[in-house]
């Protein structure tokens, strides 16, 4: 009786852990507000199994390359290569079968039903994860040509505007040698320069802080023509990618970086995001080809002692790390702080690899699901009948003993959608039906266990043995076909795209759910029925 | 209690070249058809055109689903665009031409099932423009090469359970049911979407599913009977797993059906596959499994090949079991053809 009840336990806890997946749950949505037409993210409470484009809708985004940053000469191979790109990138999201296509020339559509955070989700579209390394300005060679660039801007009449007294915010910075040097630079030029006395030296060479308020007026400075011709050759300068605080006052760092990258994203193999246990900062780490750690461990050899910038689309990724000795195919990108979604969000398009171009959002509408409440109602109708008709027949071949198994298929459908909430599935409606038909696969398992025991029966052993050795003979069969089918998902799942995958995980879980189901819930329905009646000399079977 | 097929034997082995030869001119036909109509993909693998238009008045998009329909233009994607009355229409024409010629005539089509849905003059269309295919070309590749590593990793998983000869008569048997499937696509001229992938990809695992659980018993009664051969051995196995398979097939059969009859032309060529598909994996259980365990022993007999090279006759088996101990030195190994024979 104890061994009953620690199944039991077993069994509840399954059903609970299931429940609390299925319970409703907030969940952000992307919809119209009533008023004004616009889009909005609002909060609605629904169960937390999505509903694929084609029954419930979700968001359409139309995007075209982005020509505000100079133009680009063919959008329509751009887009292709575009398209690619997104696909890859938004498949990796699982399984929430996106459309992504191309419409017309130069636009790429990209609709994703109910998407759970659209805005993590335009990130991903949108970014262009152009990744590079770059050597920051050992030389110093921009700090010497500040007051060059200071005379340009004078002669081109704009004046300081700064308030704060540079000396004063540059003491902040520890006692280094070359901060006293800017110090004293800064006063050689005896009326402060108008981009000088803005900046302040980092801990690096060609390091350069910037208070955060100021961050705005000095990129209009650097970008204007004149100073960019009075930059010294081979020499540019990028921002931090984040703003970071030194005593009170929050700055923004800006980096002289030699204009050659030593290595660039494309020779990026692999990337996957984790968390240092020692420092707890998010982490990209990453693998490079084989022709990549070829140049790379040249280029470090070359530049010991050096810091290097990890450039992503444009911005400087933490702070430059000294190079301490020859890297090879391995790295990591350290994200300080920032959570561990943002750590994974950039492995995955970084191992996607980067847009031709950066894409800008056209247009973005709410639709409807493609498919009307007719098909749905079909659909659900078929479902509804093909199943009455695995519970007749199970019910009247096996009687009793089918009406158990039955009882275990309703876990079974449980324990399923259950599992398909957990990997955040969507459900569509050839999913339902695939859903339908596993059903009907589902009983497989009773099937053979029932034939087994009827099989003992025949041969004459006791109520009690023929249960028990009808498990046990039954279980080869039922462990091999799952096994074998278990593992052709998993190569499914391993070498197939998207939609592919979706197939694979759906298989899995089914699997696994009905094994339970069918084994080990049925066996626990079976001792409890022959503990219930020891006198019992026929089996209802 | 019911019991269907319960003492059955018969002797199925026995028509195995007849099941040969219908398979094989199933196949043949399927293959005729392939390559003289071609695979009808979907849109979602070639692309179509896009027509949005606005409706002065509301109309049901089931109306508006039929009409199409009525044109020629099934199976398309039909959805509410940012309002009610305005609608995206995502089609594509069987055999028309991709380009503008091809647009022109989807967008023709989409005018024509408005005028009955809508009444004419009672829309206006917004846009019409190609759309590139769905689906990455990269998909059908790499679906081909998991189905080609997964009969790989079934191979070897069943040679580890069983022994190489029943992986490979349980590979040949699936691969059969691909094929046969597809030609059954074709034979059918149905409409290659994802979802009709997908049931490719089910009939493989259910197929499978299906010769392992009659390989498990023919491992059981090699065991059981020493005295049997093999080709009694199969017959015997799959007639005593004859009641499951009538009971599983047929409750699969009935979703199927239920899918097929009922759910409407979405799902329909997800049922037809599925349906075929459950045939073919029973048939080629019996008849391309077990016939091809068969020849696999008598090529390369192993251990348990008992007079599969003379099946029919028992004596073989018999002499073989009997046979005097050989010394070390001269024993030939167990899997290599014994001279006694």
């Amino acid at each position: 009786m104890g061994k009953i009840r620690q199944r039991l336990y077993i069994i509840g806890a399954l059903i609970v852990i299931s429940i609390i997946s299925l319970v409703p749950r907030n969940t952000k949505q992307r919809m119209i507000e009533a008023g004004t037409g616009r889009m909005k993210d609002t909060t609605v409470r629904r169960l937390p199994i999505n509903l694929g484009l084609d029954l419930q809708g979700g968001i359409h985004l139309a995007l075209e390359v982005d020509q505000s940053k100079g133009p680009v000469p063919d959008c329509a191979d751009a887009i292709q290569r575009a398209e690619r790109v997104v696909r890859t990138r938004i498949d990796e999201f699982g399984t929430t079968e996106p459309v992504v296509q191309i419409q017309g020339r130069c636009r790429l559509i990209v609709e994703l039903a109910g998407e759970k955070d659209p805005a993590r989700a335009k990130g991903v579209i949108q970014r262009t994860a152009f990744l590079e390394f770059r050597i920051t300005d050992m030389k110093s060679l921009f700090k010497d040509a500040l007051p060059q660039v200071d005379g340009v801007l004078r002669k081109a009449g704009i004046k300081s505007r700064t308030t704060a007294a540079p000396s004063a915010v540059a003491q902040l910075f520890g006692d280094t040698s070359k901060t006293k040097a800017e110090r004293d630079s800064a006063a050689d030029a005896n009326s402060p320069g108008v981009l000088s006395s803005l900046l302040f030296q980092g801990q690096m060479a060609g390091e350069f802080l910037v208070p955060e308020e100021q961050w705005p007026l000095v990129d209009s400075l650097i970008n204007r023509p004149d100073v960019r011709a009075a930059m010294p050759r081979g020499i540019e300068l990028r921002w931090g990618a984040q703003s970071e605080s030194r005593g009170a006052r929050a700055y923004r760092a800006l980096y002289a970086v030699e204009s050659r990258p030593i290595i660039t994203g494309e020779e990026l193999i692999k990337a996957v995001a984790r968390r240092d246990q020692s420092t707890n900062q998010s982490i990209v780490a990453f693998q490079l080809s084989r022709r990549g750690a070829r140049i790379f461990s040249q280029e470090t050899a070359r530049h010991i002692g050096d810091f290097m910038a990890i450039i992503l689309d444009g911005r400087v990724q933490g702070q430059p790390p000294v190079i301490r000795g020859q890297i090879g195919a391995n790295g990591q990108i350290e994200l300080g702080t920032k959570p561990l979604q943002e750590a994974s969000d950039l492995a995955l398009v970084l191992r996607a690899g980067a847009l031709p171009a950066p894409l800008m959002i056209v247009d973005e509408r709410t639709i409807s699901g493609t498919l009307g409440a007719d098909s749905i109602h079909d659909g659900v109708l078929a479902g509804v009948v093909g199943v009455v008709l695995v519970v007749v027949i199970m019910v009247g071949y096996y009687r009793l003993s089918g009406a158990l198994a039955v009882a275990a298929l309703t876990l079974y459908c449980l324990f399923t959608l259950a599992g398909l909430a957990a990997f955040g599935f969507t459900l569509t409606l050839p999913g339902l039906a695939g859903f339908v038909l596993s059903i009907g696969i589902a009983v497989d398992a009773n099937v053979l266990i029932f034939e087994r025991i009827r099989e003992e029966l025949v041969h004459g052993k006791s109520l009690r043995l023929a249960v028990d050795d009808g498990f046990l003979h039954a279980m080869n069969a039922i462990v091999d076909s799952n096994v074998s089918t278990i593992l052709t998902a998993l190569i499914l799942y391993a070498v197939g795209t998207g939609p592919v995958q979706g197939f694979a995980i759906t298989l899995i879980i089914g699997i696994i759910a009905s094994m339970v189901s069918a084994i080990f819930v049925v066996k626990t329905l079976f001792l409890i029925w022959l503990n219930r009646r020891p006198d019992m000399v026929t089996l209802s079977i | 209690m019911i019991r269907l097929f319960a003492n059955a034997n018969y002797d199925f082995i026995k028509w195995r070249r007849q099941a040969f030869s219908l398979t094989g001119a199933i196949m043949l036909v399927g293959l005729i058809f392939l390559v003289t109509r071609g695979v009808n993909y979907s849109i979602e693998f070639t692309g179509g055109t896009l027509v949005q238009f606005e409706l002065a008045h509301k109309v049901p998009t089931g109306n508006i689903r039929a009409a199409l329909d009525h044109v020629g233009l099934s199976g398309a994607d039909i959805y509410n665009f940012g309002s009610d009355t305005s609608y995206v229409v995502r089609a594509r024409l069987a055999g028309q031409a991709t380009g503008e010629a091809g647009t022109q005539a989807v967008a023709d089509a989409v005018a024509q099932a408005l005028d009955q849905s809508a009444g004419p003059g009672q829309y206006q269309i917004a846009q019409r423009q190609t759309v590139g295919p769905k689906v990455g070309r990269e998909l059908q590749g790499k679906a081909l090469m998991a189905i080609l590593f997964s009969f790989v990793v079934t191979l070897v998983y069943l040679a580890f359970r069983f022994e190489w000869r029943f992986g490979l008569a349980a590979v040949v048997a699936t691969a059969h049911d691909i094929v046969a499937t597809i030609a059954f696509i074709s034979v059918m001229h149905l409409e290659v979407s994802l979802v009709v992938v997908g049931a490719v990809l089910t009939v493989v695992g259910y197929s499978l599913n299906d010769t392992i659980i009659i390989f498990d018993r023919v491992r059981e009664n090699l065991r059981k009977y020493r005295r049997q051969n093999l080709y009694e051995i199969l017959n015997l196995s799959i007639n005593e797993t004859l009641p499951r398979s009538v009971l599983t097939h047929g409750t699969t059969i009935a979703t199927t059906l239920a899918l097929l009859i009922l759910a409407g032309e979405v799902i329909r060529p997800f049922a037809w596959v599925m349906t075929f598909g459950i045939f073919t994996g029973t048939f080629s259980s019996i008849y391309i499994a077990a016939p091809v365990l068969l020849w696999i022993e008598k090529r390369w007999p192993g251990e348990d090949a008992r007079g599969a090279r003379t099946f029919g006759s028992r004596a073989p088996a018999a002499a073989a079991v009997s046979g005097p101990p050989a010394t070390p030195s001269s024993a030939p190994s167990p899997r290599a053809p014994q001279p006694a024979r």
